[in-house]
């Protein structure tokens, strides 16, 4: 079965039989029982609920999906499935469960389970935001039309076998069973827990949620019965919230917090970084991150294409990363380098002002425009959406700066006319898996141009709508290749019609105490950031 | 009496009520979409409207304030969008936190402040006079956030004397209270001053000492008590100023209060959670201000209960 | 011109009264004597890494998170802060003072709505306002004045109204009601006297806090927008920053407490002036 799946799978590489980087070295021990720190409340632990990044790691430990990745990859492997077989057609999945799986109230796991678990991500009344992501299978418009609330296209003809069947190809449906919303949960803990599911959540996960004090700390503790041997490696994990960045870093250097997840703060990151013990605190990785800056193609002057070049060469980004103290690398598309179908030998368009002062006279704007550009009230975007200011001056462009709350400003962005610039940075898309589809439908596609959507731009283009509707349609695995430069090839291309900026590729920086172990990559994992499952206590 | 209490009562429920009008209205004005922030990024526009309609958001204003005043007759304060938990649930484990910090607060910054107040005013134009205005105003114009932070760095993490964050032992609550008490000491510093300064300069205050009464009965017994009328109304004030002033306390110290609820809520936009913080320190503030309403006349008896 | 010249001479008040004097006449002239564009970003204003500049000969006071001068801003930022703290301050002070006198002295329905008004007022979450203003509308310097007045008032209205409550029970103002005296002449001749100190307090103390609560509000996104500098967003933007770049946070903030403890200098000087009770006494 295991051939099979080497066969069939999407992904399957070599790769995922090698060791890590990293974990060669010193080999992961057993034991420990660590403190994290993060400064907001945990708001729910609920997998069909919980969409923020802080949840989003703790979620994926708590429970177990068919699909997973190699820890501190991209690498998709079966996990609450044994093995798995995709027909031809790329219309039907069939999935065989791991025997003896068990959810942590001792019961075994049954096809069933992941069937209930499916539906319920997608039933209107659990208000969860992942619906979408199942929008391939069949009979899925019955549900959200609420006509139903069983998914026809989901089978489980024995308690071990899960058969998808799909209304159209889709080559990220196994990325969209790894997504947390994809988790399995027990119905009957479900019903128990009376709409409470979020602050008492039963899963088979690689951590049982032991204890928590609502706004003060959550207790984890291993899951023995976890159906993958010495996984995970720590016996235990505080999560301390409520804690303000800075003063989580003076507990970190004094040995109280083992990890502040919420990263060294600008303020400190200097200091740290050039301190003796720096390097050993200090983890600082790629994430799947783009920062950027969207041009709303229907408000003038943006809905000239002139125009719209002429700000990509304005803006000075090399100065932008050194105002993030060297945390980022400049970007030229919308890709992270990182992700799959990146082009890297695709240029964009160079910083030259006098090119974009004369793209802009050519547009019919020689003395240039007033606009205003939108950004998040956190410190360091208003600092960055000032230095977009100064850049845009420079070829005649005053832009007046609104510092707003999040919510406002993605309230504006996704009202017709309202924002002709929004710096990104604080709500920049961070993929929910590493695929590139992932990063045009929502926020560059035409179904995320509309009220109350993702793609502030404002950008629709109809021929790339298509290419991406093709792309995705290519599920055979052998065209893996393929379709990976046909998505790399449609980022290109819409950089030619310039709705974004593309600004800077932010690294993720997370402080640990020096006796923490592991590769970087764990701590700042593509898919779940911190990988609670992987990290380990050096003895 | 019976009477008046009563009066006070509804006065109370009616600003209440106004509060809870006055803030839906607001947040209902508010640019931002709860729905949407729930839905997140990758929701599709047929998530995002069945959110809406499960959350009754599609209902009108009038429909959606009058479901929301039924629950609160009941007792009932919702259900967090976000969190999708009771919110008087979330509020009652947070509220004793506050208080305990807020009573704290208010304890430092009043002994503090008559004390130094009073030692101002009697020395008045002198050196301890002077040295007094001048931390009443390092203290007034200190930002929080670095005031909390200068402290924390200097007894917690260099002297370690008090615990860097957290709630729980007497020990976790000193850096907190000091913080707001040092900082608003300010206030009740001046207002005593300037208070007894007025006082001492009245003619029965000056007949008292050419009585030949001693300074310190003179304070005391007249001085002092004339300046217990404005730091009892002060103290009203501050409970309202602390109900939506401890934030940033609350943040740096690790403290699990209201105001690090509150904060994260208007961030979500978590209408059922913003209305209940309002409306509990609300209920503080009245609350406060009609006790320093009953007291008035129990200090300065020439008050009469009107 | 009388109070002018008791105030030269007394040491302290002179001192404030040059101060205010200075700090004025720095925000008037702030064009010609900053050495810098206060929103220039210089290239050699930070490090390579990316780190604000302490003092030094070429930016006397060091420069900022992006790279300004903060001189150049502490000087213009005086322009945004006289007046937030002057006009916002002053308008707090007088709306509360007059709702205050009036809830206090009135018997009857209009001195109570005065004060549940008050009461709901005061029971409201500011900041909730403060946002929802900032998301509707073009923030400006005059609305971020407006706001905080709005905010301000009520605390003032509250002292006082208690205050007036006292004094209205005193017996020479029971005496002057029972020869006969009017209300106008009780309310202006006898009451609000005993006010000022009170006044002043509020007047004085609450510059500094006004001045900070404009960069809270303008971190709300309704304060006065970057880069525009004002003393409390230059202190706001680099809080975080008070190990790594003190002068960022201490220059401003010693600034801010200059000035407003030389306007209580001022303040308190001309309250022994004004003040009946201190008239014709050592």
């Amino acid at each position: 079965m295991f051939k099979s799946w080497l066969r069939n799978s999407t992904v399957a590489t070599a790769l995922m039989l090698a060791p890590l980087p990293g974990f060669a070295q010193d080999a992961p021990k057993q034991g420990g029982d660590i403190v994290i720190t993060y400064k907001d409340d945990i708001a729910t632990l609920d997998p069909a609920i919980g969409y923020d990044w802080v949840n989003w790691s703790m979620i994926k430990s708590l429970f177990s999906r068919l699909m997973d990745y190699t820890p501190g990859t991209t690498e998709l492997v079966p996990s609450l499935a044994e093995s798995f077989e995709v027909a031809p057609d790329g219309l039907t999945y069939t999935f065989k469960l791991r025997k003896g799986a068990k959810f942590t109230n001792g019961r075994e796991i049954v096809a069933a389970d992941v069937k209930y678990s499916i539906e319920r991500a997608v039933d209107p009344k659990t208000q969860g935001p992942g619906a979408g992501f199942f929008g391939a299978i069949k009979g899925f418009d019955d549900v959200t039309g609420g006509k139903t609330t069983t998914l026809e296209g989901i089978e489980a003809p024995d308690a071990s076998t899960v058969v998808f069947r799909l209304s159209r190809p889709d080559a990220t449906f196994l990325h969209v069973l790894a997504v947390n919303f994809a988790s399995v949960v027990p119905k009957e803990a479900v019903e128990a827990a009376a709409g409470d599911f979020g602050k008492k959540p039963v899963g088979s996960g690689t951590f049982i949620l032991k204890d928590w004090t609502v706004g003060q700390s959550l207790t984890f503790e291993r899951n023995p019965d976890y159906f993958i041997k010495d996984m995970p490696h720590i016996d235990k994990f505080t999560v301390e919230v409520g804690q303000e960045p800075l003063v989580a870093l003076l507990r970190l250097q004094k040995g109280e917090v083992d990890i502040a997840g919420d990263g060294i703060p600008p303020a400190k990151f200097l200091e740290i970084k050039n301190s003796p013990e720096g390097a050993e605190i200090i983890v600082d990785g790629q994430q799947l991150h783009t920062g950027y800056v969207t041009l709303n193609t229907k408000v003038k002057p943006f809905d000239d294409v002139k125009v719209r070049q002429a700000v990509n060469m304005a803006i000075n980004k090399e100065r932008i990363t050194r105002i993030l103290n060297g945390r980022a690398t400049p970007a030229n598309q919308p890709l992270p380098p990182l992700m799959p179908g990146y082009d890297k030998a695709f240029t964009g368009y160079a910083f030259d002002v006098e090119k974009a002062k004369a793209l802009l006279a050519e547009a019919g704007h020689p003395d240039g425009f007033e606009t205003i550009l939108y950004s998040t009230n956190t410190d360091p975007q208003p600092r960055i959406a000032q230095a977009i200011q100064q850049d845009l001056a420079a070829v005649g462009i005053k832009a007046e700066v609104r510092a707003l709350a999040q919510a406002n400003v993605i309230a504006a962005g996704g009202t017709e006319g309202e924002a002709p610039m929004i710096w990104s940075g604080g709500m920049a898309w961070i993929a929910d898996f590493p695929d590139p589809s992932n990063f045009y439908g929502p926020i560059l596609g035409c179904s995320g141009a509309v009220q109350g959507g993702w793609n502030w731009s404002w950008y629709c283009n109809e021929d790339l709508d298509a290419r991406a509707v093709a792309a995705d349609s290519m599920s055979d695995p052998a065209k893996a290749g393929e379709r990976q430069a046909a998505w790399g090839k449609i980022f290109t291309d819409i950089m030619a019609d310039a709705p974004w900026v593309p600004v800077t590729n932010e690294r993720r920086v997370v402080a640990k105490s020096p006796r923490m172990g592991g590769a970087g990559e764990i701590y700042v994992d593509p898919t779940r950031v911190i990988n609670y499952d992987a990290i380990y206590v050096k003895q | 009496m019976v009477f008046l209490l009563l009066r006070r009562v509804v006065q109370t429920a009616l600003i209440l009520l106004g509060v809870a009008a006055i803030t839906f209205l607001l947040l209902y004005a508010l640019p931002a979409d709860p729905a949407r922030m729930i839905a997140g990024r990758s929701a599709t526009a047929q998530t995002v409207a069945n959110i809406r309609r499960e959350l009754g958001l599609d209902q009108p204003l009038l429909v959606q304030f009058w479901s929301y005043l039924q629950g609160l007759f009941q007792g009932d304060l919702g259900r967090s969008y976000a969190q999708k938990t009771d919110v008087g649930a979330l509020i009652a484990a947070r509220l004793p936190a506050t208080l305990i910090l807020m009573a704290a607060g208010i304890a430092v910054e009043v002994v503090l402040g008559v004390f130094l107040g009073v030692l101002a005013a009697v020395r008045r134009g002198g050196f301890v006079d002077r040295a007094v205005m001048m931390a009443s105003f390092v203290g007034v114009s200190a930002p929080q956030f670095v005031a909390a932070l200068l402290l924390l760095y200097v007894f917690a993490v260099t002297l370690a004397w008090f615990p860097m964050s957290g709630f729980g032992t007497p020990a976790h609550v000193v850096l907190p209270a000091l913080t707001l008490g040092v900082l608003g000491a300010g206030w009740y510093a001046r207002m005593v001053r300037s208070a007894m300064i007025d006082v001492l300069n009245q003619d029965y205050v000056r007949t008292a000492r050419a009585k030949g009464l001693s300074s310190a009965r003179i304070i005391f017994r007249h001085a002092l008590p004339n300046a217990l009328l404005p730091i009892i109304a002060m103290i009203g004030i501050d409970i309202g100023q602390f109900m939506s002033g401890v934030v940033v306390v609350e943040a740096v110290y690790g403290w699990p209060g209201i105001g690090q609820l509150a904060w994260q809520a208007i961030q979500q936009v978590d209408i059922p959670i913003i209305m209940g913080v309002t409306l509990v320190s609300a209920l503080a503030i009245v609350l406060g201000n009609l006790l320093a309403d009953i007291l008035a006349p129990l200090v300065d008896p020439r008050i009469r209960a009107r | 011109m009388q109070a002018l010249k008791a105030m030269v001479r007394q040491p302290a008040a002179l001192f404030g009264l040059i101060v205010v004097a200075l700090v004025v006449f720095l925000a008037i002239a702030a064009p010609l004597i900053a050495p810098y564009s206060p929103d220039e970003q210089m290239f050699d204003g930070l490090t390579l890494e990316g780190a604000p500049l302490p003092p030094s000969a070429q930016f006397l006071l060091g420069t900022d998170t992006l790279g300004r001068d903060l001189f150049s801003r502490l000087l213009y930022g005086a322009r945004t802060s006289l007046v937030i703290g002057l006009v916002a301050n002053g308008i707090a002070v007088t709306i509360g003072l007059l709702i205050g006198i009036l809830s206090g002295y009135m018997r009857g329905i209009v001195g109570g709505a005065l004060m549940r008004f008050t009461d709901l007022m005061m029971a409201f979450p500011a900041l909730l306002l403060a946002i929802v203003l900032a998301a509707l509308l073009r923030p400006s310097l005059w609305i971020v004045a407006m706001v905080i007045a709005l905010v301000n008032w009520v605390q003032v209205a509250r002292i006082v109204y208690t205050e007036t409550r006292g004094l209205v029970e005193r017996d020479f103002i029971l005496a002057e009601r029972s020869l006969g005296a009017g209300h106008g002449r009780i309310l202006f001749h006898h009451i609000l006297p005993h006010l000022i100190p009170t006044a002043i307090v509020w007047g004085t103390l609450g510059i500094a806090t006004t001045v900070l609560l404009e960069a809270t509000l303008s971190f709300l996104g309704i304060g006065v927008q970057p880069p525009t500098p004002s003393w409390g967003n230059i202190i706001f933007e680099s809080q975080s920053y008070f190990q790594a770049a003190p002068w960022l946070v201490f220059i401003p903030g010693a600034v801010i407490l200059l000035t407003a403890l030389s306007f209580n200098l001022v303040g308190d000087a001309l309250r022994d002036i004004l003040d009946p009770t201190q008239r014709g006494r050592g």
